[in-house]
């Protein structure tokens, strides 16, 4: 085992499923001889060459467009883009040809590939380095939304996607990018399975749901919650979409109460469908309504950013009110 | 900035419309491939003919065709070798056609059956056909043209030897993906041609309010392409021009190849052309109909007859009639489709979603035939 970061384990992901398999290919702007602007794809370039690691033209269409094309021919592209806030210009693509190719060849054509990207407020980005975009993807079948909240996960959960038949968005939460160091089988091939959720904190009286950066505010709250004499169960989703529902409802059916945490705005963000599900699956187990801590419903503000940001400091009230609703 | 390298060569021409030919150009076709290509226009023309009647009878929903472009869609795609790709727009069924989809699947699309390759899945003329070397069609504009450049980028840097031609309309010369499409062919010398059909309107906008530039082919030199314009209403031009260009391609100067052509029909079954353009330029336009060029170039080398052209149509007539015929007698696709292909497996949402939609009743109307 190694002590790495998540940047290091996402590294390390690519190194291993780039030396497995000679169809995965890295493309993005100053992906290659820079590493990216966070280090992540930091010498691959160097391992496998200027035929596989592309720092291409500063055209988030282009580049997932052509990564479209290259998919299609039978490569496994892991496009970058540099920050989730400028993944809109690739929208379309992404939204009308990534997720429908499957559906709409009738099964003639899949466009597989991973779009890495870091996600999330807390580094001083303001509005355009700071989003958490994944509702939008969510609500386009034929996605899957994933946002690990370790190095070991990270690496695993990159892997898992790469070998997943279906195209993923795989988000970054900057914010934790170096915060952590964890021990990760170096150059080891394993994978974390999507679509599971993991329990980080077993609890019997509170439910406390996070992903990314947010799950350390949660278990905060949580750990100061117990102090209080309530106990949470925290949930870490690292599969946004589609989600583990039976590790949230069986939880919820044990406490009954629950919180969701997100950094996207509330309105029609992820919180508002894992309410309709728990109420849909767990409404006669409910003892107080589900309750969201999120982002607030304006755009990601610069100077006032950890009081836009769903912190521990405002999780922990939630959790008591549930607790003593 | 002017100087050898930022001049367009002239339009490509073999034809006249009196069918004289010009010696220099001719790709020299042999007449059995003349007659072939010719028969798959006339085709092309008479299915056009025939789904917008369908159409019209309420018997099909939409089509979208290719009248008048005839000669731009088979000539390009004639002039692909076995092993080239190609990345449709939504008017190249004839180019579909040619590369060997049999009559019946297409005409399945049309009626969105349990037959129709995408499962019932896309509206009318939205086909896919990777078996065919054919991409899958969407309608938003000009996606296609960045996802033919990554896949000739794919072949290329796996070593395979092969071309991707894309085509579109000149309006799509607007869009943030020929831009993208373009720069990217460039920047990584794709073998990709770019297929600009400049058929004079985009729905009821028409070319010159598209660009402020006097051609859409030297958008080239902005992308370090090649440019090249050619008479798209002349099947010979086209071919000899898509020729020319897929061996820049192939060797490294990927090419935006416009073909000047008119679009004889509404944009699409949904159009009504009335609104926006003038009998008279129609009249022009008809007179330039790749059609009668190619025959009257038949006639005059004794290889075609008004007898040819009869027993021709009435062929493709039955053959449309028994595919219709065979298409209304089949029957929609299984409620279940609706569910696959979304993942490659279902998550249990949606076979949630699925045992849900077998509880609630059976929508009637259309698709319930």
């Amino acid at each position: 085992m190694t002590q790495m970061n998540m940047v290091k384990a996402i590294n390390d992901a690519l190194r291993v499923a780039m030396r497995q398999d000679s169809r995965v290919v890295v493309l993005g702007e100053d992906v290659g001889k820079v590493g990216g602007v966070f280090r992540v794809t930091e010498g691959l370039i160097n391992e496998f060459g200027a035929e596989r690691v592309f720092d291409t033209p500063l055209s988030e269409g282009g580049i997932i467009g052509t990564a479209v094309g290259m998919a299609l021919y039978g490569l496994i592209p892991v496009p970058e883009i540099q920050f989730a806030d400028f993944i809109f210009p690739a929208f379309d693509q992404i939204v009308s040809e990534v997720a429908k190719f499957r559906y709409r060849s009738g099964g003639e054509y899949t466009s597989k590939m991973v779009i890495r990207t870091p996600v999330g407020g807390g580094i001083r980005g303001g509005h355009y380095h700071s989003q958490s975009p994944e509702a939008y993807f969510i609500h386009t079948p034929g996605l899957k939304v994933v946002c690990p909240s370790n190095p070991y996960d990270a690496k695993g959960l990159l892997l898992a996607s790469l070998r997943d038949p279906d195209p993923v968005l795989f988000f970054e939460p900057k914010r934790i990018y170096r915060a952590a160091r964890a021990d990760v089988p170096e150059g080891e091939d394993y994978t974390v399975p999507l679509s599971v959720a993991k329990v980080v904190r077993p609890g019997n009286q509170v439910t406390v749901i996070a992903w990314g950066a947010m799950l350390y505010e949660a278990i905060e709250a949580s750990n100061k919650a117990a102090e209080a004499g309530i106990d949470c169960e925290v949930i870490d989703l690292r599969t946004i979409w589609p989600v583990d529902i039976d590790t949230i409802v069986n939880s919820v059916k044990k406490t009954g109460r629950v919180v969701v945490v997100h950094e996207a705005p509330k309105s029609c963000g992820f919180g508002a469908e894992l309410v309709s599900l728990i109420n849909e699956k767990a409404f006669d187990y409910l003892e107080a309504p589900p309750t969201r801590v999120t982002g607030w419903d304006t755009p990601f503000p610069y100077t006032l950013e950890m009081d836009y940001l769903p912190l521990a400091g405002r999780i922990l009230p939630a959790i008591q009110s549930v607790a003593k609703y | 900035m002017s100087g050898p390298e930022f001049v367009l060569g002239d339009v490509v021409k073999v034809l006249e419309p009196d069918a004289t030919v010009h010696p220099d150009n001719d790709p020299g076709l042999s007449p059995e491939r003349c007659v072939a290509l010719y028969e798959h226009m006339v085709m092309t023309r008479a299915l056009d003919e025939r789904l917008v009647t369908l159409q019209r009878q309420g018997r099909i929903g939409f089509h979208i065709g290719s009248m008048g472009e005839e000669a731009t869609i088979i000539g390009t795609a004639a002039a692909l070798d076995e092993t080239d790709w190609l990345f449709p727009c939504y008017r190249e069924f004839g180019a579909l056609l040619l590369r060997g989809m049999p009559l019946q699947a297409y005409i399945d699309n049309m009626y969105g059956n349990a037959n129709d390759p995408v499962k019932g899945r896309q509206m009318p003329d939205h086909y896919s056909g990777k078996p065919y070397r054919f991409g899958s069609v969407s309608s938003p504009i000009g996606t296609q043209i960045t996802q033919a450049v990554g896949f000739a980028w794919a072949a290329k840097l796996r070593g395979e030897k092969l071309a991707a031609i894309v085509y579109f309309g000149e309006g799509a010369t607007s869009s943030n993906e020929f831009h993208c499409g373009a720069n990217f062919a460039g920047v990584y010398r794709t073998p990709t041609v770019l297929v600009c059909r400049n058929n004079g309107w985009a729905i009821s906008v028409p070319a010159e309010k598209q660009s402020a530039t006097d051609t859409f082919a030297q958008k080239a030199f902005a992308y370090g392409l090649h440019p090249i314009r050619v008479d798209g209403n002349d099947l010979l031009a086209v071919y000899k021009a898509t020729r020319e260009a897929l061996a820049l391609a192939r060797a490294g100067t990927p090419v935006l190849l416009e073909c000047l052509t008119y679009r004889l029909s509404g944009h699409s079954t949904s159009d009504d052309p009335t609104r926006y353009r003038g009998q008279d330029e129609m009249a022009a336009e008809r007179l330039k109909d790749p059609l009668p060029r190619m025959r009257a170039f038949l006639e005059k080398k004794g290889l075609w007859s008004e007898a040819k052209q009869a027993a021709l149509i009435a062929k493709v007539d039955a053959d449309v009639k028994a595919a219709v015929e065979k298409a209304e007698h089949s029957a929609a696709p299984e409620l279940d489709t609706m569910f696959d292909d979304v993942f490659a497996e279902r998550p249990w949402h949606l076979r949630e979603q699925y045992e849900e939609s077998k509880r609630a009743p059976r929508a009637q109307g259309h698709g319930s035939h």
